[in-house]
């Protein structure tokens, strides 16, 4: 029985945070997230020589080979000080490849996701609906050898400056009608539009397929029959906003700590007020706890185990919660200045608003526990 | 990570399951006195009672692997309780054994192990609680006894008990160190002078006592540690395992009666459990339960490598009061105007609970309390 990271991995998160220490502590995150892109490409070529952004990919196709457990290690860390990069997008549209994408699509992009020369991402969630398989709306047309797409999709991470994007649609009225194609950049119909969020560190898009031509061998896998995949990534995604948000609401708490101990008011640090304390006490022990569920649901997912599905909704319920909580409790207790735009507590109420959303919210993941539970009996 | 046991592991959990399933055949009656008393006397030849004491004092040396293992099957099996002497084999024991003279260890231990009788632990007082250091019932020497005289309060069993562990103030509190001037004695509670009054509880039983000390003249011999010791003596424990599956194991099973009350109860024609208000309150509540478990892992991760645990575990006492508290109160409110009623669902067990919460949100420190160590400990907030 061991609970912990192996030295491999204690030795990964050491390079991150030093990496990330050096080239992007929180006064440089602010720069690096203006716009244009929003991200550094010279920090993304390093990560990618560092082989961070093939962490989870097979060695074979120039990645590590590595699991979600370890990709945990590195989301943390980037979410620590809400580092801008295309690294999760990247990831989940490499995982999808790695999944269900033939041996050809895979040679095909997987060497260029870890290395950093394209950028992937994955168009799931639609205006109005729940990022589940139910909610995979966008129409597909059959077309000759391919298929003919209609249709929007918002929230894409990273959407406006992905190469490659792994896009979800309906290929038939039956539930599990659904299939996920292969869509490059600059594909004729393919339009992307950049929609800026109140969080300038996270990139999102709305991309709108008008008669977007997707080709049989672009799939990945069979048409109509992607829901095991759909629904492998969508678990995927949760599970790794969840462990970003461990390291962001780790970072939350630590300036709000930080700065209950430095204010005096009364004489006094305000961090020896119990109205102080205990709020900062709760936010420890919601993130030691949506961390330990988050923990073991990478570890199952790796593994695939059947409690998988179950102990990813119960993480990202909570942290989506908890994050919340801890952006509003920290802006409040750090006083007048915690409403500035020059204090960073404020970055992590806005991400907060993002993560507590993204990939389902606590009320989408609760009613998944609830039913998953009842299944299960 | 690896959640694997090894094939030690696994063999000792055959073990265990095997004699719970000879022991306890579906339709075992747990409540009948002759099972009981053949439980008692089969689990105490496996060395079961006292499992993670040293086997040269009785207990069982058990790993703590192997009390984790032997707690979550016992839990999960619904299984009578190790041994009959609470107090004894949860506090006074292991401060025995690790404070107390040989003489002490003799006289003491095995009828622990046995379950001859009832131990109970003298701490709180009126004005001393969550700063139990504060205490103020006196010990005076005289010649080869302590007279004791004050008062303790919130006793568990003191009435049924025929021992006492008692903290008293032999001296007066250290300027740096408040500890300081504490001492231990144990005592018999049949000795004169002793008064015993049980305190009748919000759920109308009565669990706890105050229990008064005037002129209690206890030999020397009975002192456990050294004079100003007492303080280390009683928290002091031996390393049993800090995993707190036993909880999570009865939560989850508190859980599972939660879900066939709401599947059985209705509302506006239809099952409470198709609410959706009602069906997110209790995936949230199995969240927390598995959120305690898996952090249970963590701080057990951290004791197999010999790492000291401290505050963290702080974390999950929290939880588990907010989830008494909490799903008590939802049992209530799912059963609507009857939720008031003293026994008109289910015997009345859901209105029992929903009052007994405060024996464990309270007792060992309120959750504020736990707040407070955790920011102090753990965030390294100033002491107030």
């Amino acid at each position: 029985m061991n609970f912990g990271f192996t030295e491999e991995q204690d030795l990964l998160r050491q390079e991150v945070r030093k990496f990330l220490d050096a080239s992007a502590p929180m006064e440089q995150v602010r720069k690096i997230a203006d716009p244009p892109e929003g991200f550094s490409r010279a920090l993304w070529k390093q990560m990618g020589e560092l082989g961070w952004l093939g962490l989870t990919i097979p060695e074979a196709h120039g990645g590590a080979g590595l699991g979600m457990v370890d990709l945990v290690v590195v989301l943390e860390e980037t979410g620590r000080t809400l580092f801008p990069s295309p690294l999760l997008a990247t990831t989940l549209a490499a995982s999808a490849i790695r999944d269900a994408g033939s041996e050809a699509q895979q040679a095909r992009w997987l060497p260029r996701l870890a290395d950093g020369s394209a950028i992937g991402t994955v168009a799931v969630e639609e205006a109005g609906a729940a990022p589940d398989l139910a909610g995979v709306q966008l129409a597909g047309r059959r077309d000759g050898d391919g298929w003919r797409l209609t249709g929007e999709k918002v929230g894409v991470l990273d959407g406006a400056v992905a190469d490659l994007l792994v896009v979800a649609f309906r290929t038939g009225a039956g539930p599990g009608d659904v299939a996920l194609g292969l869509i490059e950049r600059g594909a004729a119909g393919l339009v992307v539009e950049s929609t800026p969020s109140i969080d300038a560190t996270r990139r999102v898009a709305r991309v709108r397929c008008d008669g977007v031509r997707v080709a049989d061998d672009a799939l990945l896998g069979a048409a109509g029959a992607a829901a095991p995949a759909l629904a492998r990534l969508l678990d995927q995604a949760a599970a790794a906003v969840t462990a970003e948000t461990i390291g962001a609401a780790e970072g939350a708490l630590r300036l709000t700590v930080d700065y209950a101990r430095e204010r005096v008011q009364f004489g006094s640090p305000i961090g020896r007020f119990q109205g102080v304390k205990h709020p900062l006490a709760e936010m420890y022990v919601d993130v030691e706890s949506f961390k330990s569920l988050l923990y073991y649901a990478a570890w199952c997912l790796d593994h695939g185990e059947p409690e998988a599905a179950r102990f990813v909704s119960m993480a990202k319920a909570y942290a989506g919660e908890a994050y919340a909580r801890i952006g509003i409790d920290g802006v409040q207790l750090h006083g007048g200045v915690g409403y500035t735009w020059e204090y960073d507590v404020q970055l992590h109420l806005k991400r907060s608003k993002w993560a507590r959303a993204a990939f389902g919210d606590p009320d989408h993941h609760y009613d998944r526990v609830a039913r998953l539970r009842t299944e299960a009996r | 990570m690896d959640f694997q046991l090894t094939p030690e592991e696994e063999a000792f959990r055959a073990e265990v399951r095997a004699f719970l399933d000879e022991m306890l055949p579906p339709g075992t009656n747990t409540a009948d006195p002759t099972f009981l008393a053949e439980w008692q006397r089969r689990v105490r030849e496996k060395r079961w009672v006292g499992f993670s004491w040293p086997r040269e004092v009785g207990g069982g040396g058990g790993s703590i692997m192997q009390q984790v293992i032997l707690k979550e099957e016992m839990a999960k099996r619904k299984a009578p309780p190790l041994g009959a002497c609470y107090m004894g084999l949860a506090w006074v024991g292991p401060a025995i054994i690790q404070y107390g003279s040989e003489a002490q260890k003799q006289r003491f231990i095995p009828d622990i192990l046995d379950g001859k009788y009832q131990w109970c632990t003298g701490y709180s007082e009126p004005g001393s609680g969550s700063d139990l250091a504060s205490l103020q019932c006196r010990a005076v020497r005289d010649g080869d006894v302590y007279v004791v005289n004050g008062q303790k309060i919130w006793t568990s069993i003191a009435m049924w008990s025929k021992w006492i562990i008692l903290l008293v103030r032999t001296g007066p509190p250290g300027v740096d160190n408040k500890h300081e001037g504490i001492t231990c004695l144990l005592v018999e509670m049949d000795t004169p002078g002793i008064t015993v009054r049980p305190i009748r509880n919000m759920a109308g039983g009565a669990m706890f006592a105050e229990v008064f000390f005037d002129d209690v003249r206890v030999p020397v011999e009975n002192r456990l540690g050294e004079e100003g010791q007492g303080w280390q003596v009683t928290v002091s424990a031996l390393a049993h395992e800090r995993s707190s599956i036993a909880e999570v194991e009865g939560l989850l099973r508190r859980l599972d009666e939660l879900v066939e009350l709401a599947k059985t109860s209705v509302k506006n024609g239809r099952p409470v459990l198709e609410d959706d208000g009602v069906r997110r309150r209790i995936a949230r509540f199995e969240t927390r339960i598995q959120a305690m478990r898996m952090n249970g892992m963590r701080f057990l991760t951290r004791q197999l490598k010999g790492e000291p645990l401290g505050a963290e575990t702080s974390i999950n006492k929290l939880h588990r009061a907010e989830l008494e508290v909490e799903m008590g109160d939802l049992a209530l409110e799912i059963q609507g105007g009857a939720g008031h009623l003293e026994k008109e669902v289910d015997g009345g067990r859901w209105q029992r609970f929903a009052l007994s919460w405060p024996e464990v949100v309270i007792g060992g420190g309120t959750p504020n309390i736990q707040r407070n160590i955790i920011a102090e400990r753990v965030l390294g907030l100033p002491k107030d």
